[in-house]
């Protein structure tokens, strides 16, 4: 039994086990703890907030799962086990669903968590006046109302979530949602304390002030350099708790954070770009490379004032095709990455990748029928002379992918391409207004499920950058939502935005990290890196 | 002299509020918005989040708003990107460590460089002139952001004397990098100025009676050459501590200090735009007040120049 799965045990296991003392010992694996049970890990930037309402970004929601806990809870895999809730119940067509809470779940004041809780933060999420960029989540889980109280049409109370009693939540949806339990372990729906937020008002995520039902408390917070979280003795679970202090600290710049990780000043930073085959070879027991679910790829601009050249398929698919991915992954970018000729991120739940002819063949037979492709539709070498813009947002390692497909391209293809790059707003304004040709983009997954990614390929999905219209595409996913088993229809999206074209896919994202060899419990299997400290500890050094 | 302050003080109060405006219009005019990312937000939840931090009104009337609530409740406004931190708490939280290390940095640069470019200038191409100036024109071009690296790389890798970055729960060892990374290239400056500065002050009329008298060289560089040397170094002072208190955005970032060098960049590539203004008018009013203490210490230095 790992850690992971004695954090998901429930409240009876609990007392069966007796508590547990924090010995010298890991009481489950009889490994001997270090005395020093402190957990440092470098993030980029400061949070732009650490409200479970507000959180837009995936540092935020790392630190909200310490301080808060949410309904359910991931294990080191990434399936659901309890969090504040026990086990739930769904009504027979699958839009009630009824969660059990532990009754002995406090707050960090002290004060017992409620359903009343969940109500309040679910519908302060939703509330126009809160103002949350996440706000959408609560609509997109389907929940009854939520689209008119995020759009200011209805009040926050008619939202479809109740109190039945103390201990039961009981959450009505529109349209039943098979990984609707998934969807409760984002930040978005985590509890929120009511009378702190509403005696502090905006200052209640301030250390002091904020209170929280997770393992950690805020114990100090120096905006741009360090935020500080240590045990919450009120915790329900807190004997099972060894980690005793997390602290994340603010590093801009990556190569500060490997020194300061060389310097055992961290316990975990990321892999600078370029540098994972030296680490790899210096660190091999404490590099680390996980499947990240984010897809890079170029956005082909679709629009009616595109270039002719873009609007034939044929020169889709050639430029598609000439694209040699391996070489990107395994020569350029050396981290983990894999290659990509579909949309959604491989390592997504319940995903199989279906095989797309291109997938399928071997470098040189892609370029050889790229070339025929070209020749068919009268560009490049023997044809007319086409040039193409790569726009990509400043970046290096951005940088060094456009030069080497325009390479690609170049010598395949006999298509030229010129490199634009733009400061990260004006590159979203311009390929939002769709002024490019091709566009990089990196799309992460908001919830690990391929319709995460596919939707955004649909008709009136506001990153549509590409603007792809196609009706059959919509429809399909369309009928994937109330399917009983949409991986088929999925499936068949891919295919067809395979045969489109509207984006040319290249990579799969993986994450790099450095973590000390004595840290325990990582969860290096969970896609969505969803880690707690609860879950993590500390072994003597050997 | 009173009447002088009190009119220069008058004139600062117009010259902020069109600093104020033209950050505003080049605010405005730069594309996107704090708000935008990666992901889009559905148009409701945009006019949900614009409507909470008033960017929904006419431009002339968040102008007005804003300095309205600076002036009546000295209220900056929240971060738009920091969302749990207001403007007033951010630059209260780095000030004081630019505040810190900025001026430590400054009395480096101030002591070492004058005392360079004076020694320089003594001893007027001579081996010492040509070490002095050469390392003044090597520091000057050293950029910070390649000298921070280096004082790491030396330092931390090699010597492991000081840790490579963080500022808070640290101690006074913490300050040595940031502080000689900063200071070289205005050391270099002051020295470069103090130099030429002074030659030219060596090759004045009242330094040849002065020594015509025999007075001792040590006594005619203190009591008659330094104070009319300083003065064009003084009106680089000015301008360089305001610069220097207010941090680098190179030091901030790489030495991961927390101060608010790093905001001035930052908050414009997020378009933060409440923090861009703070900065911006705390610099301003910086500055305006530094060019006045400089103007003041010019009169009594120079008792040609009456304010």
């Amino acid at each position: 039994m790992s850690m992971r799965t004695l954090a998901a045990a429930s409240a009876l296991a609990m007392i069966a086990t007796g508590a547990l003392a924090q010995g010298a010992t890991n009481p489950e694996t009889g490994e001997a703890l270090a005395e020093d049970q402190t957990f440092s890990y470098r993030v980029l930037d400061e949070f732009p907030s650490i409200d479970p309402g507000l959180i837009e970004d995936v540092e935020g929601s790392h630190v909200a799962r310490q301080l808060f806990e949410g309904l359910l809870n991931q294990d080191a895999q990434g399936n659901v086990i309890p969090g504040v809730a026990t086990d739930w119940t769904v009504s027979e067509d699958g839009l009630t669903y009824t969660f059990n809470l532990r009754p002995e779940a406090k707050w960090s004041n002290g004060e017992p968590v409620t359903a009343s809780d969940f109500v309040y933060a679910w519908q302060r999420a939703a509330d126009p006046a809160t103002a949350s960029p996440y706000s959408w989540y609560i609509a997109l889980m389907k929940v009854a109302n939520a689209d008119a109280v995020v759009a200011g049409e209805a009040a926050p109370d008619t939202l479809g979530v109740k109190a039945v009693d103390d201990h039961t939540l009981e959450v009505t949806i529109t349209q039943p949602i098979p990984y609707f339990p998934q969807m409760v372990t984002h930040t978005t729906t985590f509890p929120v304390p009511r009378s702190v937020i509403e005696e502090f008002g905006d200052q209640w995520t301030q250390p002091g002030n904020m209170v929280g039902n997770g393992a950690y408390v805020l114990s100090d917070r120096v905006p741009q350099e360090r935020l500080v979280m240590t045990r919450n003795e009120n915790y329900w679970d807190n004997a099972n708790t060894v980690i005793d202090t997390v602290n994340a600290l603010v590093i801009n710049d990556e190569t500060q954070g490997l020194t300061r990780w060389e310097g055992d000043e961290l316990d975990q930073t990321d892999v600078p770009i370029g540098q994972y085959p030296r680490l790899s070879e210096e660190y091999p027991d404490e590099i680390h490379a996980v499947p990240n679910l984010c897809t890079y790829f170029y956005h082909v601009n679709m629009r009616e004032d595109s270039p002719e050249a873009l609007k034939d398929p044929r020169v889709r698919e050639a430029l598609n095709l000439a694209i040699d991915r391996d070489v990107i992954v395994n020569n350029i970018l050396a981290a983990g990455q894999t290659a990509a000729y579909t949309l959604t991120h491989e390592a997504t739940a319940g995903w199989e990748v279906p095989e797309v002819p291109a997938a399928a063949m071997t470098q040189a037979d892609r370029n050889a029928r790229a070339q025929e492709l070209i020749a068919e539709a009268g560009y490049g070498t023997d044809g007319e002379p086409l040039s193409l813009e790569i726009l990509y947002n400043t970046d290096q390692a951005h940088q060094q992918l456009a030069v080497a497909i325009g390479q690609m391209w170049k010598q395949t293809l006999g298509v030229d391409t010129t490199l634009a790059n733009q400061e990260w707003q004006t590159f979203l304004d311009a390929r939002k207004n769709g002024d490019f040709e091709l566009a990089r983009a990196g799309w992460c997954a908001d919830y690990n499920e391929a319709s995460s990614f596919l939707d955004v390929m649909t008709t009136d999905n506001e990153s549509n950058d590409s603007r792809y219209e196609n009706p059959e595409f919509d429809a399909l996913m369309e009928e994937s939502r109330t399917a009983e088993d949409p991986l088929p229809i999925y499936q068949q999206a891919e295919e067809m935005l395979a045969r489109d074209l509207p984006i040319l896919p290249i990579y799969f994202y993986s994450e790099d990290f450095l973590l000390d060899s004595t840290i325990k419990g990582y969860p290096y299997e969970n896609a969505q890196e969803n880690w707690y400290a609860k879950d993590l500890y500390r072994v003597a050094e050997q | 002299m009173l009447a002088f302050i009190l009119r220069r003080l008058l004139v600062a109060i117009p010259t902020i509020l069109i600093l104020i405006v033209i950050s505003f219009i080049l605010m405005f005019a730069a594309p996107g918005g704090p708000f935008n990312t990666e992901k889009p937000l559905p148009a409701a939840i945009l006019a949900n989040i614009e409507a909470r931090y008033g960017l929904d009104r006419p431009y002339l009337v968040q102008i007005g708003s804003y300095i309205w609530n600076i002036v009546v409740h000295f209220d900056f406004g929240p971060s738009f990107k920091y969302r749990d931190q207001t403007v007033s708490g951010l630059i209260a939280q780095g000030f004081p460590v630019t505040l810190t290390y900025g001026s430590l940095a400054f009395l480096v640069a101030v002591v070492l460089g004058v005392a360079l470019g004076i020694a320089a200038a003594i001893r007027h191409n001579t081996w010492l002139d040509y070490i002095a100036t050469g390392t003044a024109i090597g520091a000057s071009v050293l950029p910070n952001f390649v000298l921070a690296p280096l004082l790491v790389i030396v330092f931390t890798l090699w010597l492991g004397w000081f840790d490579a970055g963080g500022w808070s729960g640290k101690g006074w060892d913490a300050a040595v990098l940031p502080v000689i990374a900063l200071s070289t290239s205005y050391l270099a400056a002051i020295a470069r100025i103090t130099r030429s500065s002074m030659l030219e002050v060596l090759n004045s009329g009242f330094i040849r009676t002065a020594r015509a008298k025999g007075l001792p060289m040590g006594r005619i560089i203190l009591r008659h050459a330094l104070k009319p040397t300083l003065l064009p170094v003084l009106s680089y002072l000015g301008p360089a501590f305001v610069a220097m208190i207010t941090g680098s955005v190179v030091i901030d970032v790489f030495f991961s200090t927390g101060g608010i060098g790093q905001y001035f960049v930052n908050a414009a590539l997020n378009r933060d735009y409440s923090v861009i203004m703070g900065v911006t008018i705390l610099v301003g009013v910086l500055t305006i007040l530094f060019n006045l203490l400089v103007d003041i210490l010019y009169a009594w230095i120079d008792p040609k120049i009456r304010l």
